[in-house]
């Protein structure tokens, strides 16, 4: 059968969002003659403008630590990282890039909008009118009746979804987002992955999504970065498939192919020796 | 009713109840005890020998709380054209307090200056946290007279140094040491997480200790602020004394020490304004801090 590879041809492919070349971080143990953990060994990674690269891989194998080196919130020991053609750190204070990360890390004096404004307090945008830009991005998380409420009096799930709202405050070309829907139930989490897609094919924003989940990874992908721990490595870079069923719809859930992608990831997860269709060893 | 001024209100009820409480031991004690006191290892027929280990209850050494609140109403002293007792205490509690609160400012600043320099840089917290603690070991008796001597010779244009800004200084001295060490650390409790968020936004040093660091120092600044105003309010009336200011209730309490043989109840009356002294600033503190709440909820809902 034919694969065809969902390249976003409209956007702009000169310009990687993400190139991670050769990175290794090493972590020397605090106390004498424990060892250094090697997060992350010779890992190079490109992600596309407008692409979905979701990073999966054990507890443990570096998903986080990658995404801080992409996010310039800790520096590689050896290699590089480029963001839109500028270094990382640059990419960083132009604010190139939102965030989401693993807790929600809300600020707990800040109401859901205080805490959602927060990025476009700090950099403001001349003619934005703020406060009608946090209210469509409450809706669009669905806290439409949550937003004077405080961190505090909010599930762990609504907490999370004030964090993801607050990423894309900006409108971010490269989103990132370290297990985002973890703590929402599969209702909420399903509706937030559509959500999550409409918003990336609206402002054709690139993200590197960590998960856990195989199908979750499948579903919202074009390509699935497979982890391995210590060291941590890609272990192999799985194309997902994206014929019939438009990306995103729900009709991709139940689609054929989106069943050969869940069994090609998951034989990458176990073994590498998985060499099915749509899989790219590195 | 907010829970807000519900727990305002509950905890002037306690502090009422305190002083209260306190009145009752007064007078149980007065009843109870023994009134000549009680004396371990005293020698038969010799006035003075041993240890006091229980005061004496009769009225010269505790007169009873009514006697006292009558003589407030009496003038100062015996000439009846004199200020009623009462509010010659007043006045002298209010200047004491007007200094009080004085040093309690400047210790605020001074706190949080040192506060903000140490959470900035590591090495400064390594060599002045430890000069921070040690200042506290110097007495204030030593202090008095140098602080008051090189005031004294500050002269800028107009300005002359007063003899009650030594004092206030003083009070300062006292004032600053818990805003600095609360202070510190409430700069330093944002967690990692929440330090990142700040980065990943860009946010400049500024802009991270405004948003971030101050809001999150807040639960450790409030009670910290207590205990420096209760800390300016003994600096307060000590350094009234040392450094020989008249007018504060300090110097009061030393000049009426002298009628405890012939006017015991009055006494007591400066005794209890110093008392009123640390109550209303406690209170003062109290409500200052009340818009600071928004920033305490994780600390204030359990
Ligand atoms: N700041 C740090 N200091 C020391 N070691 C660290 C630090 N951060 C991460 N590590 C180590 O690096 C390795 C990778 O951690 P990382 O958080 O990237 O894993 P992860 O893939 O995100 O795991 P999870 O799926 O559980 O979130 C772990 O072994 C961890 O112990
Ligand atoms: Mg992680």
């Amino acid at each position: 059968m034919t694969i065809i590879i969902d390249t976003p041809e409209r956007l702009d492919t000169t310009t990687d969002a993400v190139s991670v070349d050769g990175v290794t971080r090493i972590f020397s143990a605090r106390k004498r003659g424990a060892a250094d953990v090697v997060a992350l060994s010779d890992v190079s990674l490109t992600v596309h403008a407008g692409e979905f690269v979701s990073l999966i891989g054990p507890s443990g194998c570096g998903k986080s630590t990658l995404l801080r080196q992409i996010a310039d919130l800790d520096q590689p020991d050896a290699g590089s990282v480029s963001v839109f053609g500028k270094t990382a750190r640059r990419a960083r204070l132009d604010q190139d890039y939102g965030i989401a990360f693993q807790q929600a890390g809300l600020l707990p004096w800040r109401t859901v909008s205080q805490n959602i404004a927060l990025p476009l307090q700090m950099h403001r945008e001349r003619g934005l009118d703020v406060a009608a830009r946090v209210r469509e991005l409450i809706e669009l998380v669905g806290l439409g009746d949550f937003a004077d409420r405080y961190p505090d009096q909010l599930s762990g799930g609504m907490q999370q979804r004030v964090a993801i709202a607050r990423s894309l405050a900006r409108n971010p070309k490269l989103l990132l987002m370290d297990e985002p829907f973890g703590a929402l139930d599969e209702m909420t989490r399903e509706r937030m992955q559509s959500e999550l897609l409409r918003i990336c094919g609206e402002t054709g924003a690139a993200v590197v999504f960590v998960t856990h989940s195989i199908p979750e990874a499948v579903f919202l992908s074009h390509r699935v970065v497979v982890m391995s721990p210590r060291p941590g490595r890609v272990k192999e870079v799985v194309v997902m498939e994206r014929a019939g069923a438009p990306v995103g719809s729900d009709a991709v859930r139940d689609d054929a192919a989106f069943f050969r992608g869940v069994t090609a990831v998951r034989e990458a997860l176990h073994d590498g020796a998985a060499a099915g269709q749509g899989v790219e060893n590195r | 009713m907010s829970t807000r001024s519900r727990s305002l209100l509950f905890s002037s009820a306690t502090g009422i109840a305190g002083v209260a409480l306190l009145a009752v031991l007064w007078e149980g004690y007065k009843a109870l005890g023994p009134a000549e006191g009680l004396r371990i290892g005293a020698v038969e027929g010799e006035r003075g020998s041993g240890v006091m280990v229980l005061p004496r209850t009769d009225d010269v050494a505790m007169p009873h709380l009514i006697d006292m609140l009558v003589r407030l109403l009496e003038p100062v002293s015996s000439s009846a054209a004199d200020t009623p007792l009462w509010l010659a205490v007043v006045q002298a509690a209010s200047l004491s307090l007007g200094i009080a609160l004085c040093g309690l400012a400047i210790g605020l600043v001074v706190g949080t200056v040192l506060a903000v320099a140490m959470q900035r840089v590591r090495i400064v917290e390594s060599a002045v946290l430890p000069l921070v603690i040690l200042s506290q070991t110097v007495p204030l008796i030593a202090l008095a007279p140098l602080v008051r001597s090189w005031g004294a010779r500050i002269e800028i244009g107009e300005f002359e140094w007063q003899n009650w800004m030594s004092v206030a200084v003083i009070a300062a001295y006292l004032a600053f040491f818990p805003i600095a060490v609360g202070m510190l650390r409430g700069l330093q409790s944002p967690s990692a997480v929440d330090v990142e968020l700040m980065d990943s936004l860009a946010s400049g040093w500024w802009s991270t200790l405004v948003r971030l660091r101050l809001p999150a120092a807040v639960p450790y600044l409030v009670p910290a602020l207590k205990l420096a105003g209760a800390s300016a309010v003994v600096g307060t009336v000590v350094a009234e004394v040392s450094v020989g200011l008249p007018g504060g209730i300090g110097r009061m309490i030393m000049e009426f020490a002298g009628f405890v043989s012939s006017d015991p109840a009055k006494v007591w009356a400066p005794i209890t304004g110093a008392l009123l002294l640390g109550l209303v600033v406690a209170g003062l503190v109290a409500l200052a801090g009340l818009p600071l709440n928004r920033f305490r909820r994780t600390e204030l809902a359990s």
